[in-house]
């Protein structure tokens, strides 16, 4: 077998960069159905995944390559499947299946411009409220969204260690430049990798219950063979597993759900900042438009403007009560995404109207220039 | 029955079943007449008789009356979403290969909104049991046209007959590449439990339609009471083993064929991913 961390400098794309952190993060299954541009995360999982015991499925479409990543989990193995717009689209059913089952896994969606078959296959970050909402009924999940391949290998550790630790899945929201361009990537020692497993069950298989919260809320998680005869269900189910169709259960249920994530959000939501000290103008950004805000603070600092930037490594859940409080103290927030607002709108909410909200968007094909962003700064504030 | 049960609480006798039935759970969901609990113990009876650890299997479904099957077996069971039990069995086997991965689910779900599963776990040769009840509508829905409905037969999308023309199932799995294709009736059931636990221990994807009432949603709109259909079953089948799948039509008139279709053997997805992938990955 090869070593499943390959320690060293890399110059690799955001693609075999977000395969190469699934394997280092202990992904040993990954089942996919071929879509640019997210492709090349299964070309390199299907040369990788056998060095070092795992096994790669070329499934007959997206909606399967999900199922199958759910079924796996249950067998105790760390699942991983990589799409983009159109598959993400079919994956809705049974991303919601796997929020409800509580079931650990990681999702890649390497997003191009939409709606339907779009711009094939240019960038676009049009999937993020798809991500937070594309499934139905209510619930919780968590979305990380990586600005450049060296992300993309750590990305996708945290999402791993995320998935496993509050067994939900999560969302790696990178875009197709992120996922195509090529930059060095340096991936440590295996041994400087922190990896998270799920919790697993002790004590008396006749008292165990599959769904009964541990100390964060998360219930801890057999798999298939050990014993203890769990039922899994979509349905509406109580502690036991067992389907419940009272009012009682579905509460009970959504309050957990949603609660493991909400009641953790400390050790959920990252966040980074750049010149924000003493910044009063402040740039709202994720992925790879997180290049574009780096660019505009630095000119609009250049013109005299206290401009600053929070990058949100973590959209969902959204740092709500940071964006209030920072709306409190500065005078506006602009929001840079290539899509026609959908983080903007969060942050418009959270803002409560402390300062003043601002778009920079695109409907997509090209990453945003910086110039648009410091040409909306000279129009609308004063240095 | 003479006596009434005895209150709930109090020690019940117990079934040669029981260990493998989540008795918590009952009563089932199933109405009066259907045949889907045949099905289900005739599975639990078979699953037994192959002397397999129970922590070996795992019971897998999707959505719809059948599918419940997964929820009152006591293994490690899924309920999954509709027409995707195939799939997510499917990265069980392939993760875990030396699990017994049963599909329990019915036509509905199986052949419409996941036939395109279930024509690639053939393909794939899937060494996965698939057990499709098959009551010819969708029940859990109060009864529209399935893949299987026979032609002009009546359902509630179809009040004038249904114009369209079912699947061959047998065929569909021949066809597809299934190792092992079966039909039954749920009056056959001792031939029914020798045919799944052969299914079980059989390499490969394993293939077994059972015709099973539906009185409540089908036989109410065709004049077919649930005896009626059981006497159907009883004269108007023809048990030929290796017949040809390809004269497998559901046809009373001519005479339904029930028995073995195929039993061949093919390397399987696991085994051939071993040969294939791992086994040159070090070279």
């Amino acid at each position: 077998m090869k070593s499943a961390v390959q320690t060293g400098s890399h110059y690799i794309t955001g693609d075999v960069a977000c395969a190469e952190g699934a394997i280092a993060a202990g992904c040993r299954f990954f089942g996919a159905y071929p879509i640019t541009p997210a492709t090349e995360i299964a070309e390199h999982m299907a040369e990788r995944l056998p060095d070092v015991g795992g096994t790669f499925i070329q499934m007959e479409d997206e909606i399967a390559a999900i199922a199958s990543i759910l079924g796996a989990s249950w067998t105790g193995t760390k699942t991983m499947t990589a799409t983009s717009g159109p598959g993400f689209s079919l994956m809705m059913e049974n991303l919601g299946l796997g929020v409800c089952t509580e079931t650990p896994c990681v999702i890649v969606n390497v997003q191009r411009t939409g709606p339907s078959t779009g711009l094939p296959t240019q960038t676009g970050q049009g999937d993020m409220m798809q991500a937070r909402w594309g499934s139905h009924g209510d619930y919780e999940l968590i979305a990380i969204a990586p600005s450049s391949p060296q992300d993309c290998f750590y990305h996708t550790i945290l999402a791993f260690n995320l998935s496993e630790k509050y067994r939900v899945p999560v969302l790696v929201m990178a875009d197709e430049i992120v996922g195509h361009m090529s930059e060095k990537v340096i991936i440590p020692d295996a041994k400087e990798i922190q990896l998270i497993e799920r919790p697993k069950p002790k004590g008396r298989k006749d008292r165990f219950k599959l769904y009964e919260p541990g100390p964060n809320g998360v219930a801890p998680m057999p798999a298939i063979g050990d014993g203890y005869n769990v039922h899994v269900t979509g349905l509406t189910h109580d502690e036991r597993g067992y389907p419940a169709m009272t009012v009682e259960a579905q509460e009970e249920m959504m309050t957990r759900i949603k609660g493991k994530i909400r009641d953790n959000l400390d050790d959920i939501v990252h966040t980074e900042e750049y010149m924000m000290d003493d910044a009063d103008i402040v740039i709202v950004s994720y992925g790879i438009s997180v290049r574009t805000g780096l660019t505009a603070v630095d000119e609009a600092r250049k013109l005299g403007y206290k401009a600053g930037l929070l990058r949100l490594i973590t959209v969902w859940p959204f740092p709500e009560q940071m964006i209030h409080d920072i709306a409190a103290r500065v005078k506006g927030l602009i929001t840079v995404e290539i899509n026609l607002g959908q983080v903007h709108y969060e942050v418009e909410r959270c803002a409560k109207g402390q300062a003043s909200t601002h778009l920079v968007g695109s409907a997509g094909g090209k990453i945003i220039h910086p110039d648009k962003v410091v040409s909306l700064i000279k129009e609308v504030f004063q240095p | 029955m003479t006596k009434n049960p005895k209150q709930i609480g109090s020690k019940q006798p117990s079934h040669p079943l029981d260990d493998l039935i989540r008795t918590d759970r009952i009563p089932h969901i199933w109405c009066p007449g259907c045949g889907i609990g045949t099905v289900f113990s005739s599975c639990l009876t078979a699953i037994k008789a192959t002397e397999i650890p129970y922590n070996e299997f795992t019971m897998v479904s999707g959505i719809g009356c059948s599918a419940r099957g997964a929820g009152y077996i006591k293994l490690d069971s899924f309920h999954t979403t509709h027409g995707r039990a195939i799939p997510f069995a499917s990265g069980i086997k392939m993760a875990k290969p030396d699990l017994n991965v049963i599909v329990f689910s019915g036509d509905g779900d199986l052949f419409a909104i996941g036939g395109n599963h279930f024509i690639h776990a053939a393909r794939r040769n899937m060494d996965i049991t698939v057990i499709c009840v098959n009551n010819l509508n969708y029940g859990m829905t109060g009864g529209q046209v399935a893949a299987t409905t026979p032609s002009r037969a009546k359902t509630t999308t179809t009040p004038f007959g249904n114009p369209d023309s079912p699947f061959n199932l047998p065929l569909l799995a021949y066809a597809s590449g299934a190792s092992y294709v079966a039909r039954w009736t749920i009056l056959h059931v001792r031939d029914l439990t020798n045919a799944i636990n052969e299914a079980i221990r059989k390499k490969g994807f394993s293939f077994i339609e059972v015709l099973a009432p539906c009185p409540i949603n089908y036989g109410r709109r065709n004049k077919e009471k649930s005896l009626d259909t059981m006497k159907l079953y009883q004269e108007k089948t023809i048990i030929k083993n290796g017949a040809d799948p390809g004269r497998a039509d559901i046809d009373f008139e001519r005479g339904v064929i029930l028995g073995t279709f195929v039993d061949t053997d093919r390397s399987t997805c696991d085994d051939m991913y071993e040969v294939t992938c791992r086994q040159c990955s070090e070279d």
